[in-house]
């Protein structure tokens, strides 16, 4: 059908005789703002600074573009247990104090390899890590899937930054849409669709 | 001014509650729609029907103060930002588990029908008729052919899209096209076809997402966007929304009242018949008396049952309808969470376009056509072919740009499956009211008592085994079989506790979902059903409902209530 006779169709309204109070609608959760987290300006620029060396700037958009880091400390506010979000904390900290012992300075005045080679050396051992108590697929698991009291062991803690930076990277405006692809109003639905090596995925 | 006086009461919203509205108000009566949460408008009061992921602050997920909050609805995927308040207060509204029993409940206007699943599929003949065969329960008081007509008309009015697929076990009906199935989903039909002899089918799911338009009705065909949940302004799918109400209100007989808990029913014990519904509003805990010649209760199974208990007490202790000693017995759900998924290689150089809000659906093959198990009924399937997106296991990938483009790229095609269980009636599934424990109005509430037995828990074992089989047969790879946990209530499917039959000794409601006790008071949503069948049940307590309203306005005409 016509887009112009489709919107004339939802324009339609509805009126009804009414006893009682208004309308309320679909509760609203409200934008967080980051000093409700606990997490300071220079955390969100070194959680940025982290996950664009996980999901960096190529021919599309990094993390850093999407920042991420605002996201994640909202997140790893509000959807974490407190366990959880102590280790995740750690786990930012060992990566300067890393960087301190392996090259005698900030994480943040690394170059790009030496920051890429710091975070692979602790993504592999976070890997292995997971593999020995037991955890499987940690870096596509939901952060909020944790429950308060849960004796499953946490992941190793690089692997929440890993998680949480995929995460909020595909699910921002800049991943969803400049890095992979997203309609927001397809119209139709066609289940062979050609595809060739280098077409960008769906974001959902 | 409102007046306290109409011909016909309808209790609840939702999907059978719209209808009854719809009716009735077509044939003249005027009519008064409670429901006991807000309101919520069609298109104006769908806030979130067109934010994306990343306008959520936690980007959709919930927060732990969430989880405080909705300890019962955060055992499963329904609690999250975007459908935050669409669910009812866990805090206002307690209910008491003496077993567990996940009970997810919608109360606003239109109910669930915001929140279904919209899944629908018509009973057969033998899901009519297995209880008598059986030994099972009580017989159903009325045949499938009693309800063809009325399933006829239901759909052509909702719009359900679907194939007429020849199928005995799963009767065709009045289907717009169906959504199709995309290109692995064919082959894999194709594969199970040979490979099963033509005893199992996968076929298009049949769903009230429309893939035509009625204008009639001010609705447009799904826009494939999948966000049914957040209301659709287009009006895509079936709810009390975009449908029923919008014909009930044009007849200018309608009257809604939001934020009223309708706590019971009145009732004249001389005459046998119910008066009116005596309402408390939610808002400002006051209460009010409506009167009306007849009653429709739709207030979902359990609550349907619950306003029963809570009526006419001075005559019988156990409530309207607790004679026949079946009130809040014979709950039954559809149990579920069991299932495969597997790999599927090949066709790497196709993809599919749009979200496409079904999937396939394969019909029960077991205890039927001559296939005999160590348990009755069967259960049928749905699932779904897609290419992996970036949520997949990439350990091996490491970090950086490999990373990234290796997942910013479609991955392998995946199928999953999961079983949809018929649930036997049984007496000691019951619900009762627990009066030490009160709502915020100080009601007593619901205490469910409910668990999966011995026929439920052998037909799990054939729900994951054959998923697994047919995967295998239809040579695909790494299939997994899985079984998570499972509740009574977690189908969101309640049924059972004000059943129909023909005996007032052993059911609560007669063949036209009267009340024996009170025949104008009518009882049309899940709380009727005899049996639960393992097919989606809500098309049926549409079909239900009209034929219902048709029989109330008759009786009506006849002087008879």
């Amino acid at each position: 059908m016509e887009r112009r006779e489709l919107l004339k169709l939802i324009a339609v309204t509805t009126g009804t005789a009414m006893v009682g109070a208004p309308a309320f609608a679909y509760d609203k959760v409200p934008p967080v703002p980051l000093k409700d987290t606990p997490f300071s300006k220079e955390d969100v620029g070194f959680i940025n600074d982290v996950a664009e060396v996980i999901l960096p700037k190529t021919d599309t958009p990094g993390a850093k573009e999407a920042n991420v880091g605002a996201t994640i400390a909202v997140i790893a506010a509000d959807c974490y247990t407190d366990a959880q979000r102590a280790h995740f904390k750690a786990g930012l900290k060992d990566i300067d104090t890393r960087a301190q012992a392996q090259f005698g300075k900030p994480f943040l005045l690394l170059d790009s390899d030496s920051k890429t080679a710091l975070l692979s050396e602790l993504d592999t051992e976070a890997n292995a890590y997971n593999r020995k108590v037991g955890l499987w697929d940690v870096a596509t698991d939901k952060p909020s899937d944790r429950e308060p009291g849960t004796d499953k062991p946490l992941p190793h803690a690089f692997s929440l930054v890993k998680q949480m930076s995929l995460y909020t990277f595909f699910t921002s405006e800049v991943g969803a849409t400049k890095v992979l692809r997203y309609v927001a109003v397809p119209g139709y639905y066609d289940g062979e669709l050609e595809y060739k090596k280098g077409d960008k995925a769906w974001a959902t | 001014m409102a007046s306290n006086n109409y011909d016909a009461i309808v209790v609840g919203s939702g999907i059978s509650g719209g209808w009854a509205a719809k009716e009735l108000t077509e044939k003249g009566l005027k009519v008064l729609m409670l429901e006991r949460g807000k309101n919520i408008e069609h298109i104006k009061d769908y806030d979130n029907a067109h934010k994306e992921a990343w306008d959520y602050p936690h980007r959709d997920m919930p927060t732990q103060l969430m989880k405080e909050q909705y300890p019962v609805l955060k055992r499963d995927y329904p609690l999250n930002e975007s459908t935050f308040g669409m669910w009812a207060n866990e805090k206002d509204n307690p209910y008491v588990e003496d077993k567990r029993f996940d009970w997810y409940r919608g109360y606003h206007v239109g109910g669930r029908s915001l929140l279904w699943g919209r899944q629908s599929y018509r009973l057969n003949k033998d899901d009519f008729e297995a209880n008598g065969r059986e030994g099972v329960a009580v017989d159903w008081p009325i045949r499938y052919e009693d309800v063809e007509p009325w399933y006829d008309y239901v759909e052509r009015f909702a719009g359900i899209s679907g194939n007429r697929d020849g199928l005995d076990v799963l009767p065709d009906g009045q289907f717009q096209p169906a959504m199709q199935l995309n290109c692995v989903e064919k082959d894999v039909a194709a594969r199970i076809q040979k490979a099963f002899k033509g005893t199992r089918h996968i076929i298009s799911g049949r769903t009230s997402n429309m893939t035509e338009p009625k204008p009639e009705q001010g609705r447009a065909n799904c826009q494939y966007r999948s966000k049914c949940w957040l209301g659709c302004p287009y009006g895509g799918y079936f709810s009390t929304q975009a449908s029923t109400l919008p014909m009930a209100m044009k007849t200018g007989n309608l009257t809604l009242r939001p934020f009223s808990i309708v706590k019971e029913i009145l009732y004249d014990k001389d005459r046998k018949r119910a008066t009116g519904v005596e309402v408390i509003d939610a808002e400002t805990n006051e209460t009010y008396v409506y009167n009306a010649k007849i009653v429709f209760v739709n207030a979902s199974a359990l609550n349907s049952a619950w306003l029963l208990m809570n009526s006419a007490t001075d005559v019988w202790e156990g409530g309207l309808g607790s004679s026949s000693g079946e009130l809040g017995h014979n709950v039954m759900d559809h149990h579920f969470r069991v299932g495969a998924s597997a790999e599927v290689e090949g066709y790497d150089d196709k993809y599919h376009y749009g979200r496409r809000p079904t999937g396939f659906y394969v019909p029960r093959f077991r205890n039927w056509g001559g296939d005999k198990r160590d348990y009755l009924r069967g259960f049928g399937y749905q699932g779904s072919a897609s290419r992996q997106g970036w949520r997949r296991d990439i350990a091996e990938l490491g970090i950086g740009a490999n990373l990234k483009d290796a997942i910013s790229e479609p991955g392998n095609w995946q199928i999953g499956m999961t079983a949809f269980g018929e649930m036997l009636p049984h007496h000691d599934n019951r619900i009762y009211l627990n009066k030490k424990v009160t709502d915020k109005w100080g009601l007593p509430v619901l205490a469910m008592d409910v668990e999966i037995r011995e026929n439920e828990l052998r037909m799990r074992k054939d729900m994951k085994q054959d998923a697994m089989d047919m995967f295998e047969a239809a040579g695909l790879k790494n299939v997994h079989g899985f079984e998570a946990d499972y509740a009574p209530g977690m189908g969101i499917h309640e049924m059972g506790t004000a059943r129909m039959g023909r005996d007032p000794k052993t059911s609560v409601l007669n063949k036209h979902n009267q009340v024996w006790d009170a025949p104008n008071v009518y009882v049309t949503d899940g709380a009727c059903m005899t049996s639960g069948s393992c097919v989606n049940p809500s098309l049926t307590y549409m079909a239900l409902t009209a034929r219902a309203a048709h029989h109330a306005v008759e009786e009506l005409k006849r002087g008879n209530l």
